[in-house]
């Protein structure tokens, strides 16, 4: 008898690649796609980020000054929100996390009701009046917003219509098995879905590392069978080109994919927190080197098209925004008390009429 | 009118309303191929296709998301969970989404969606499988919560369920699935929801239960009746929200009143039944409103789930010592 070897062969392979387009200071590394060719659309690309900040920074101060309840930043993440509120159509269906903020205002979603929401009340995701009034609203609890979006790409693909889903999450969600879930399934049916991962390295004071051992997040999709690759999030031009391939890919019957996005929190996880106790500055400074809105401002000034004063009016455009979002925030009076019922079925049953009269009459007394 | 068991009745009711409107789909866990594994939705890939009864992968969570997303889309899916045990991987996606979209979008987006899972224990069946979950989901606002005990009622309330524009846990009574066949009437009409049945009128006492239960209250108004003691007996069907209206009626005029429940004792629907009457009829009691209920222990394996589960004697024990109290006059 001879010893032989087991007959081990390989099934399957692999592979994460990592997009970029722009290096941090904006300069090009290859030739960019139709899009980023465009002056005027790369104009309005930089706009969106440059107004998000702004809103961004007013919503903090806000807080600060005592007149918001708490506050997720979006700072350092506005190129994400960007390229998923361009590269998707109208009629698709974005189902979002908590800091896609940017996606939401280039979606038609009003400052104002991102601070109402914020600022504690429910009329802040009723999108009165907007124009796309389909997309999901912020999802607070993490991750479980994902598996949803299998039933609603289900439902796009059953009715035959040529829409796609793209659901959005941190990298912490990716530690959830609600999201697992989801990668799992999604490609059984071949549904017109992209997930988007923004990796900021951080979910609340836990960093990427100890999240997972996994060397990449996008590689969770190949578990489900899906394509997973990365992007440099903080590259507006290649997170957009990316998206806009895997968006297109799904709506062609192509299936699902997975999309991480590389970014960095800038700042503290929420108004609440203080990334101090837990993170090193050095750190964050040396991240602040990658800033995408300082990426393609600079960009922007390489190839001439962007001038010392559209910069300084597109900011004070941005700030005269964000004050009026504010305005228009702190100007809207509370919601009857009878609200907290109002939508909780479509009609009340008439077994808590009473209870909805008695926070109506609360409502009336002094010091309501 | 064909006699149907009660999970032929709940077939009958999917079948029925599928074909009405084309929006209504099934998924879960070996709903298609198979039938599910108590046949409750044997046919219906037949008649309907692979797309409208969806075999979904082995993900409970993913089961009640899904249904979320469809519903969302103006769909109206129906989710099998095989066992009511197995509900609790979907309580996230059920009481952090499915009741709060309406409510978190002010009716932007809703959630028309109904969760179904057999309920309660008597199968000799292994852990997790004999759960009773009603007070679980009957907690948590935006939820309506349904328990059949006819297949009648699982026919009609099935069709309300579906029917209804707010998010559903329609919990079917396990052990009663093959127990008896009653007539039933495919005639696409829903019973009321929000509702409780007074099944059987009588002056002495209110017998109260839902689902399961019932069955055995049954055998105790019965027994009580060749005792003298006439019984109202009321299934509360309906478990959330709550017909107290009916409840009350009664106890207004039997002045005695007995609840039942195959669930744990603390924290079960009984007690908020018991709450309601004293807040809202205790001039009108003769006798302490009591409790029949499950023990506040972990649901036993098969040698001692008739040991846990109310019986007919239990109830006609409770019964006597109202009796005991506040004597017939
Ligand atoms: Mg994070």
């Amino acid at each position: 008898m001879s010893h032989s070897s087991p007959a081990v062969e390989r099934v399957a392979q692999f592979e994460v690649t990592y997009t970029q387009y722009l290096d941090p200071e904006g300069q090009p590394r290859a030739p960019l796609p139709d899009f980023a060719q465009d002056a005027e659309e790369l104009r309005r690309m930089y706009r969106a980020m440059v107004q998000t900040r702004a809103f961004d920074k007013k919503a903090v101060v806000l807080q600060r000054t005592g007149r918001m309840g708490t506050y997720a930043a979006c700072l350092g993440q506005e190129a994400i929100g960007t390229a998923i509120g361009c590269a998707l159509r109208a009629e698709d269906i974005f189902i979002p996390a908590y800091r896609e903020y940017a996606a939401q205002l280039l979606r038609g979603v009003r400052m104002r009701d991102i601070l109402l929401n914020w600022g504690g009340d429910e009329r802040g995701m009723h999108y009165e009046g907007c124009a796309i009034r389909h997309d999901f609203p912020l999802s607070v609890p993490i991750g479980s917003h994902v598996p949803q979006a299998i039933g609603v790409a289900y439902a796009l693909k059953l009715r035959r219509e040529p829409r796609v889903v793209l659901a959005s999450c941190g990298d912490g969600a990716t530690s959830k098995g609600d999201v697992y879930e989801a990668i799992s399934s999604a490609k059984v049916w071949n549904l017109p879905l992209v997930f988007l991962i923004s990796n900021n390295q951080w979910a609340i004071s836990l960093p990427r590392g100890r999240q997972t051992g996994a060397q990449t997040l996008a590689q969770k999709a190949f578990a489900g069978g899906l394509p997973g690759e990365q992007v440099d999030g903080n590259d507006v031009i290649a997170t957009r080109a990316v998206l806009a391939a895997a968006i297109e890919r799904a709506r062609s019957g192509g299936g699902p994919s997975l999309i991480e996005a590389i970014t960095y929190r800038l700042h503290d996880h929420t108004t609440a927190d203080d990334a101090r106790r837990y993170r090193n500055e050095a750190e964050v400074q040396e991240a602040w080197q990658r800033c995408p809105v300082k990426r393609l401002k600079q960009h922007l000034e390489a190839r001439g098209l962007l001038s010392a004063s559209d910069e300084a009016a597109l900011q004070q455009e941005a700030s005269a925004f964000a004050d009026q979002a504010a305005e228009e925030f702190l100007a809207t009076p509370p919601a009857s008390p009878a609200a907290m019922f109002d939508h909780l079925y479509a009609q009340l049953p008439k077994q808590y009429e009473w209870q909805r009269q008695e926070a109506l009459a609360r409502g009336l007394k002094p010091g309501h | 009118m064909p006699e149907l068991n009660l999970i032929e009745a709940v077939n009958l009711a999917l079948r029925s309303e599928m074909q009405r409107d084309a929006g209504v789909l099934v998924l879960g866990e070996d709903v298609g191929r198979n039938g599910g594994v108590f046949r409750a939705t044997v046919g219906l890939l037949d008649a309907f296709g692979e797309e409208r009864v969806i075999d979904t992968p082995l993900a409970e969570t993913l089961i009640a998301a899904m249904a979320i997303g469809l519903a969302t889309q103006g769909f109206k899916p129906v989710a099998e969970i095989q066992f009511s045990g197995f509900t609790y991987p979907c309580i996230d996606q059920i009481v952090n989404h499915a009741a709060r979209y309406r409510h978190r979008t002010r009716s932007r987006l809703s959630c028309p969606m109904v969760l179904r899972a057999p309920n309660g224990g008597g199968i000799h069946a292994p852990e997790h499988h004999s759960e009773s979950v009603e007070a679980t989901f009957a907690h948590i606002p935006g939820l309506r919560v349904v328990a059949p005990s006819t297949p009648a009622r699982a026919y009609g309330l099935l069709l309300a369920a579906i029917r209804d524009p707010d998010p559903v846990i329609f919990l079917e009574p396990t052990r009663l699935y093959r127990l008896f066949k009653q007539a039933v009437e495919d005639n696409g009409e829903a019973l009321p929801l929000d509702t409780a049945f007074v099944e059987r009128e009588g002056q002495d006492l209110t017998l109260v239960s839902w689902g399961a239960m019932m069955q055995d209250a049954r055998a105790a108004a019965d027994r009580l009746a060749e005792e003298g003691i006439s019984v109202e007996l009321i299934d509360v069907a309906t478990i959330k929200p709550l017909d107290m209206d009916t409840i009350l009626a009664s106890v207004a005029k039997t002045g005695r009143c007995v609840i039942v429940q195959e669930s744990p004792r603390a924290g079960g629907w009984a007690s908020e039944i018991a709450a309601n009457i004293a807040e809202h009829g205790l001039l009108n009691l003769f006798a302490p409103v009591l409790r029949v209920s499950g023990y506040d222990t972990i649901m036993p394996l098969a040698r001692h789930e008739a040991l846990y589960i109310p019986d007919t004697e239990r109830i006609l024990a409770e019964v006597r010592k109202v009796f005991e109290f506040a004597p017939k006059a």
